[in-house]
């Protein structure tokens, strides 16, 4: 039974909860209002308006916006599961070994998340026309790693941190190999900093702007540099710009969804840690 | 544990070769992959000393010319301090309320706390220049919807990204909005991988819940924290989206940070040499900020693991 005290903690803690999310939430309400609104009635402040779906109609079906959306999905899914396969062994190795340099290879991986994308994009760009590398999935996948790689490694490894040896040792001695102890064992513990992690990644290098500006053009054409037409010279079409931002946020949306039940621990923590 | 923890070590002085260098092999595809941004790195500081612009066919040597021109800009330490002011009070505001709102959805297991763990990351999913329009067109100071909500309080025509004074808290405001899910997200999955064990042997001793937050919950969940601090203001520091989305800058030079005062020299003013500069100082600031950061990191995860035990 609870207490009087208790229960209304727990009210109170709805409240603030709830006050949050309308803070959060309404202005991605107001956006999808507008992505129904004419130009014409895009600045009118009630919630009655002739709903119109020639946004829609101009964004979806007048121009290759779904071929923007499968660019995006590749070079920032592609980019994730790079991350993912180098930098989770990376990530145990700084967590479980100890070896010279350890911290300055690790801060090293660290700077990347802060080389400053101006400076790193322009010899990038000579670079990659010198490779072939320019406008192609591969070289934005690359440069990507700079947003997903360090992001990944820094918080995964503070999980493997988390997880005594102890029971990597009690493991092999039951007679497990290396491969089993990671993937039945470590792996199930570290997922929720794993998928939260990498849901971050995916969402950084799909709102990357300046890389996929200057690092591609027509071959690959990701959603953020496709957005930009809405916002024309001559004027600023509101109601679509509303459209191609709602669509573009459904793959992010769709991985949150998936996740969403691995972001709780897979297994009881008290029986494993420490 | 602590016996065993150092005998480890001495085992690890006789190990062979090929197992001492395998935790280098490990990492070494993660550094293969980004060491190529080094030699951009290089080459942006050669740069600096050089007239370097897209205008001119070739450039040359000019020594230390655009060092000397930025720190005799007195815009220099004004682009500094509004770099800095905007990223410490955005981060602190962002850890505070992506802390508490964590704590709420990790406290409350019912049906709002489940849906909302999702619905709360999605303004993380609008690119940040968008964002920003949206809530321009919400802050318009004449028919934006919040305009009539503080009608409603008898405030009218407050000014926003329009006044000086008002301009940084408009794009604390809005970064707020936008990056405050990030912490909430790191946060909860902390929460989420905490032990259970000290907290039952906690409930059989009977601590207040006070107690138990300061002494149990935040000491284990330092090391989640620190790193969220430390994406988050490393990102904050260079923000520089929602600022040229709003205002270019502007009203006046009121928000002419490190970033786009680089970003107005190397574009507008075709001066890319003399923009490095300032994005150097910028690097140099994050840099330092990232060291301290992560030594903080670095003796809490440790002493997490004391409490774990």
């Amino acid at each position: 039974m609870k207490t009087g005290k208790q229960r209304a903690l727990n009210v109170l803690q709805n409240i603030l909860l709830i006050v949050y999310a309308i803070f959060a939430l309404f202005p991605l309400i107001w956006m999808v209002l507008i992505s129904f609104k004419s130009d014409t009635e895009v600045f009118t402040t009630t919630f009655v308006f002739n709903p119109t779906l020639a946004n829609y109609q101009e964004v979806l079906l007048r121009s290759d916006y779904g071929r923007y959306i499968l660019d995006s999905v590749i070079v920032s899914g592609g980019a994730v599961l790079v991350s993912i396969i180098v930098g989770v062994p990376a990530a145990y190795a700084l967590a479980r070994y100890n070896f010279p340099r350890k911290e300055d290879l690790a801060f090293q991986i660290l700077s990347y998340k802060f080389a400053p994308e101006i400076l790193v994009v322009l010899p990038l760009f000579m670079i990659y026309q010198k490779i072939g590398l320019y406008d192609s999935y591969v070289g934005l996948i690359w440069v990507y790693q700079l947003i997903s790689l360090p992001l990944l490694i820094w918080v995964v490894r503070g999980y493997f941190e988390d997880i005594s040896v102890e029971i990597e040792y009690a493991a092999q001695v039951d007679g497990y190999s290396w491969y089993q102890i990671f993937f039945k064992m470590l792996v199930p513990l570290i997922k929720p900093g794993l998928v939260s992690s990498a849901l971050l990644a995916f969402i950084f290098a799909w709102n990357s702007f300046t890389f996929p500006l200057i690092l591609s053009s027509n071959n690959v054409y990701p959603v953020t540099v496709a957005i930009m037409k809405y916002l024309g010279t001559d004027s600023a079409h509101y109601g679509q710009l509303a459209v191609a931002s709602t669509v573009s946020a459904l793959p992010a949306v769709i991985f949150a969804l998936c996740i969403q039940k691995h972001l709780v621990r897979g297994l009881s923590f008290g029986a494993v840690k420490g | 544990m602590a016996n065993k923890k150092s005998n480890d070590k001495s085992e690890l002085n006789k190990v062979p070769f090929a197992t001492r260098v395998r935790p280098y092999l490990i990492v070494a595809p993660s550094l293969i992959i980004t060491i190529g941004i080094m030699v951009p790195f290089a080459m942006a500081i050669w740069y600096s000393l050089t007239n370097y612009s897209f205008k001119l066919p070739n450039h040359k040597f000019i020594g230390l010319t655009n060092w000397v021109n930025m720190l005799g800009d007195p815009s220099f330490w004004g682009a500094v301090k509004i770099s800095l002011l905007y990223g410490v009070i955005s981060t602190v505001i962002e850890m505070l309320i992506g802390l508490g709102v964590a704590i709420l959805l990790n406290n409350l297991n019912n049906g709002l706390s489940k849906v909302l763990r999702v619905l709360l990351v999605f303004p993380l999913m609008i690119a940040p220049v968008t964002a920003t329009i949206v809530w321009q067109l919400m802050l318009n100071s004449s028919v934006g919807i919040v305009e009539k909500l503080l009608n409603i309080f008898g405030v009218y025509n407050f000014p926003w990204a329009a006044a000086p004074g008002t301009a940084l808290l408009t794009v604390i405001l809005i970064d707020v909005w936008i990056n405050t899910a990030f912490i909430i997200l790191l946060v909860l999955a902390g929460l989420q991988s905490l032990p259970k064990s000290p907290f039952e042997s906690a409930l059989i001793d009977g601590g207040s819940a006070w107690f138990n937050f300061t002494n149990l919950t935040l000491p284990m969940l330092k090391p989640s924290l620190y790193i969220a601090l430390l994406f988050r203001f490393m990102a904050a520091l260079q923000e520089y989206a929602v600022i040229f989305a709003l205002t270019k800058g502007g009203p006046g030079d009121s928000l002419m940070s490190l970033s786009l005062t680089a970003y107005q020299k190397g574009f507008k003013f075709q001066k890319f040499g003399g923009a490095i500069p300032y994005i150097l100082v910028l690097w140099l600031l994050i840099n330092i900020a990232a060291k301290r950061i992560v030594n903080l990191q670095r003796s809490a995860q440790k002493q997490a693991a004391g409490l774990e035990e």
